[in-house]
């Protein structure tokens, strides 16, 4: 009984599904989680029927034919039974069966390649140590941390990782894809309902893997197609001048803003309308996301380690430019 | 008597730790692979607490992500290669030539050189941590990250290094035991009249002796990759990082059946034993675990659902590994159907066999569930696979270990362990691991990815790891729990009994506890299977003996595996630091060795019957 209860407990926490519905696999916000969550519900029910099985025999039987004090008797020597070997030998067969029919169907059917397909949003996804780039090729434009995709399209997504090898999970919204360096993998999934879902890194990448999280936004298709449009106008640089030739010559040599920059590191368009910095800063926390870029920009070491960026001091930025930056950058957002 | 006389040699013997630095006997390189295993465990165990401290709370800084990554690299790395694998060869070791009615291996010199090949790999990965540079890419060391270009310093090349002297000690284990169970079974005994212990071992060095060349070329690619520059796994001059996962994985999920096949041959003896039955479906066991072993090779790309080898290979994959719940599920039932009938006594060894049954069934069905591929895009890389594998690995070898351990301990060393603190081992433990684990299985499924050295708060994550760490503390307390009881048994004489439970089935409980250095003094005659029980059932007291009291011809002790190893060790290191001469002078001593091993031929010597110990 003690090895059923936690047992029991956790079939009830399933049935429920638990977690929060932004990051649970249990929870599923998109039909190829959900899909996923049917095989495993499958899988569990099956294998909970075999568990309980085993459970009701071994404890009959280490009640049964437990020994007695001074029992000297030998029991009888039993060398096999080939009805019973038959039968446990047969059923998981057909068990395996039933799990085995709807696993193919799904492998084949989650495989699909939307590619060419003229509907579904072409994404490319390259993993950096410890950051996400999303490029929208169909588009032109490039966005990094934050995914934002319309509820009523198939999302192609093309995965590559620039550096080591990473992978790409969205748990609510569907399962992984690694993110190889070298090669190409493509997937699809499915965002049906508005709402900012969890995004991780699932392979072991370097000392911050475990921060290397990003965000999935879905909007509706008019919003999508306004984020498109304010993405492609032109940059809105700092007012002042000389905070706009410092911001060019020492964060855009790496970053991006609209045209300008480049994108070997995270795209900074519309970033103060983000919901992190850094993929791990929250801005809805006190502060909001001047005080998270100020924090990020002086040390990014202290918040990812192994992050390439520059602290603010190697990068012979004062403490006023930082306070500047960041108020430029928290003000920087998207009107979509 | 003059033909005697004719072949005597000088007897070696040396006293002390030279005994135990020269023994080419079995049962001492049995003690020796044991205390070696225990040690690292300790290890291995300490890491797992760190790990479990680090994630018992969100956004904690007990270690750095760093140090955690060096901790799950060396714990995964450690508990695998140096304490469960030497474990099962100081099981293998300590009975297997008992159980088949020889006198010793059929290659002693290699048994002791297997030995100290293995400690000194260990000892050279585990010294990562006083170099400062420790392996950090996790136990499988994916490139790029294990790569020169990620993992500039010298951390991966213990790794390599450390794995590649360690695994030849494997490697000679395998076939060193493989050609013992084909060549030395005592007369009678036939294949199918095998202990299920020794059909475990047969079947497991076959995997080594398959599953281990493979790891030796990955290791030696990524070696050259890492210190020559060679451009196997590197993408930007044509090299494949895809290719080494398949290498890492042909080798690694055969890995996972060197390991916990054993404990099934572990598990059929203490379950047979102690409910005073035969084993339930012999011939069934036998082929079942033939079949896992033979299935164990065609399902690696498992491990590589979400690597993007596309539908097909998923599919075939998927199918491959749910095969191998159909064997297993065979076995299961056959312990269950030894016990029906039985009368079965509820010692410590038999505790954790019976614990094993219902743990390993948890394991192996969510094995299944990660079968399926599209539902493994979710658990892959979560902690489901992290609470999977550990309900596989401790729920099932880890316990079969602590099975076999109890129980052949009175042969090994002629004293029964204490049952009062082996029952509270086996309940913190037992209890230990399944709050440990049952519930990470959750936390996988709630989005928690594995080897992440920290989490934010608020994600739903906090209390069930603080459950899980508390787990990991209890089954750390059963693990001191055992080794008070090896230290406060060690002071009790030893009066263990030949046949120490009375219900021994098989040849080693038919010989003195511990057994004397040649095992048999007359090699028995085998009239069936337990051939021990057999004999008892007929009134007898004693084996048949197969032949007549005679001189004993003994193998010579011999301190070149020692040297040998060292020599590697040596070498290992001055490549490792690019001093070429050091590395060169490493070899020398391994290759001088071989040498005079070739050249000076040692025959052994003699014990003849007045030396032989007097049995009533």
């Amino acid at each position: 009984m003690k090895r059923l209860i936690p047992l029991l407990t956790g079939l009830v926490l399933l049935l429920s599904g638990c977690g929060r519905e932004d990051l649970s696999t249990l929870n599923p916000q998109g039909p190829v989680a959900e899909k996923q969550l049917d095989l495993m519900k499958l899988s569990i029910g099956i294998m909970a029927l075999v568990v309980v099985v085993v459970f009701a025999i071994c404890i009959y039987v280490l009640i049964r034919f437990r020994r007695r004090k001074g029992d000297k008797s030998i029991p009888k020597q039993v060398e096999g039974n080939h009805t019973l070997e038959i039968i446990w030998t047969v059923i998981p067969l057909v068990l395996l069966l039933i799990l085995g029919v709807p696993t193919i169907k799904d492998v084949f059917g989650l495989a699909k390649d939307y590619s060419k397909d003229k509907d579904a949003v072409q994404v490319k996804v390259t993993a950096h140590q410890y950051w996400w780039e999303f490029e929208y090729t169909d588009y032109g434009i490039t966005t990094a941390q934050e995914l934002i995709v319309p509820t009523d399209k198939k999302i192609s997504f093309e995965l590559v990782g620039a550096d080591v090898k990473h992978s790409f999970w969205i748990p609510s919204i569907g399962g992984k894809m690694d993110t190889n360096p070298g090669v190409t993998n493509r997937m699809y999934l499915e965002f049906p309902k508005e709402g900012v879902f969890r995004g991780k890194c699932a392979e072991l990448c370097g000392p911050s893997h475990a921060l290397m999280d990003f965000k999935a936004k879905a909007v509706s298709e008019a919003s999508f197609q306004r984020w498109v449009t304010a993405m492609k106008a032109p940059a809105v640089m700092p007012a002042d001048k000389d905070l706009a030739e410092k911001f060019t010559s020492q964060c855009l040599s790496c970053h991006a803003v609209g045209e300008n920059g480049s994108n070997s590191a995270p795209n900074l368009t519309g970033v103060g309308g983000r919901q992190t910095i850094g993929g791990i800063l929250y801005n809805d926390a006190e502060g909001g996301a001047e005080k998270n870029i100020h924090d990020w920009v002086t040390d990014p070491q202290k918040y990812k380690s192994g992050a390439m960026m520059p602290s603010a001091e190697d990068n012979s930025l004062t403490d006023a430019d930082v306070s500047a930056i960041a108020k430029y950058l928290a003000g920087y957002k998207l009107d979509y | 008597m003059a033909a005697h006389a004719a072949h005597a040699h000088t007897v070696k013997r040396y006293k002390g730790l030279m005994d135990w630095l020269t023994t080419v006997d079995h049962k001492k390189i049995g003690i020796l692979y044991m205390i070696a295993g225990l040690f690292f465990f300790l290890i291995g165990g300490l890491e797992a607490i760190m790990i479990r401290i680090q994630l018992m709370k969100p956004m904690n800084d007990f270690v750095s992500g760093d140090t955690f990554n060096e901790l799950i690299t060396m714990h995964g790395t450690t508990m695998i290669f140096l304490a469960a694998m030497p474990l099962l060869f100081a099981l293998m070791n300590a009975v297997i030539p008992l159980q088949i009615g020889a006198r010793d291996v059929a290659f002693p010199f290699l048994n002791s050189l297997g030995f100290w090949t293995f400690f000194f790999g260990g000892v050279l990965l585990n010294l990562s941590w006083f170099a400062g540079t420790v392996p950090d890419a996790g136990w499988t060391s994916y490139v790029p990250l294990a790569g020169p270009n990620y993992n500039s310093n010298h951390g991966v090349d213990y790794y390599v290094i450390g794995l590649q002297i360690a695994g030849i000690g494997t490697l000679l284990g395998g076939i060193n035991f493989m050609a013992t169970i084909i060549n030395m079974r005592a007369p009678g005994l036939s294949f199918m009249r095998l202990p299920m212990f020794t059909w475990a071992i047969f079947i497991t060095s076959a995997l080594i002796v398959f599953a281990f060349p493979v790891l030796t070329v990955g290791l030696v690619a990524l070696m050259f990759d890492r210190l020559f520059h060679a451009n196997f796994f590197e993408i930007g001059n044509g090299g494949s990082e895809v290719l080494w996962e398949h290498i890492f994985w042909v080798f690694g999920h055969p890995e996972v059946y060197i390991l916990i096949v054993p404990a099934f041959g572990v598990i059929s003896e203490v379950v047979s034993t102690f409910s005073r039955k035969r084993l339930f479906g012999y011939s069934s066991m036998v082929f079942a675990t033939v079949l896992i072993a033979f299935l164990g090779f065609m399902v690696w790309a498992h491990h590589m659902f979400t690597t993007g080898l596309g539908p097909v290979a998923n599919g075939l994959f998927s199918i491959a590994t749910m095969l191998i719940a159909v064997p297993t599920g065979v076995k299961i039932f056959n312990w269950l159907f030894t016990l029906w009938g039985g009368s079965i006594r509820f010692t410590t060894a038999n505790l954790f066999a019976i614990g094993f049954i219902p743990t390993f069934v948890m394991g192996g069905v969510t094995g299944v569930m990660l079968a399926s591929a599209p539902a493994d895009f979710q658990y892959h890389d979560s902690y489901f696979v992290v609470a999977h594998f550990h309900y596989v690995i401790v729920g099932g070898l880890i316990f079969g270990i602590f099975a076999g351990l109890h129980y052949w301990w009175p042969k090994m060393f002629g004293r029964m362990l204490n049952e009062t603190i082996g029952k509270i081992t086996f309940w913190t433990f037992f209890i230990g691991f399944h709050m440990t684990f049952l519930i990470q299985h959750f936390l996988g499924l709630l989005g928690m990815p594995r080897r992440v050295y920290t989490y934010l708060d608020g994600q739903g994550f906090n209390n069930m790891n603080l459950i899980s760490t508390v787990g990991a503390f209890l089954m750390g307390i059963g693990t001191i729990a055992f080794l008070l009881n090896i230290f406060i048994t060690w002071s009790k004489p030893r009066n263990a009994a030949a046949d120490a439970w009375e219900d021994g089935r098989s040849l080693e409980w038919s010989i003195p506890s511990p057994p004397p250095e040649y095992n048999f003094q007359q090699l028995p005659l085998v009239r069936g299977y337990d051939a021990w029980w057999k004999e008892k059932m007929e009134g007898k007291t004693a084996m048949t003996p197969a032949e007549p009291i005679g001189s004993i011809h003994m193998p010579s002790p011999s301190i070149l595996p020692l040297i040998m190893s060292i020599g590697l060790f040596i070498a290992g290191f001055g490549f490792m630091y690019d001093h070429l001469i050091v590395g060169g002078v490493g070899l020398l001593i391994t290759f001088g060795c071989m040498i005079v091993r070739s050249v000076f031929d040692d025959h052994g010597f003699h014990i003849e019957p007045e030396d032989q110990e007097v049995h009533a």
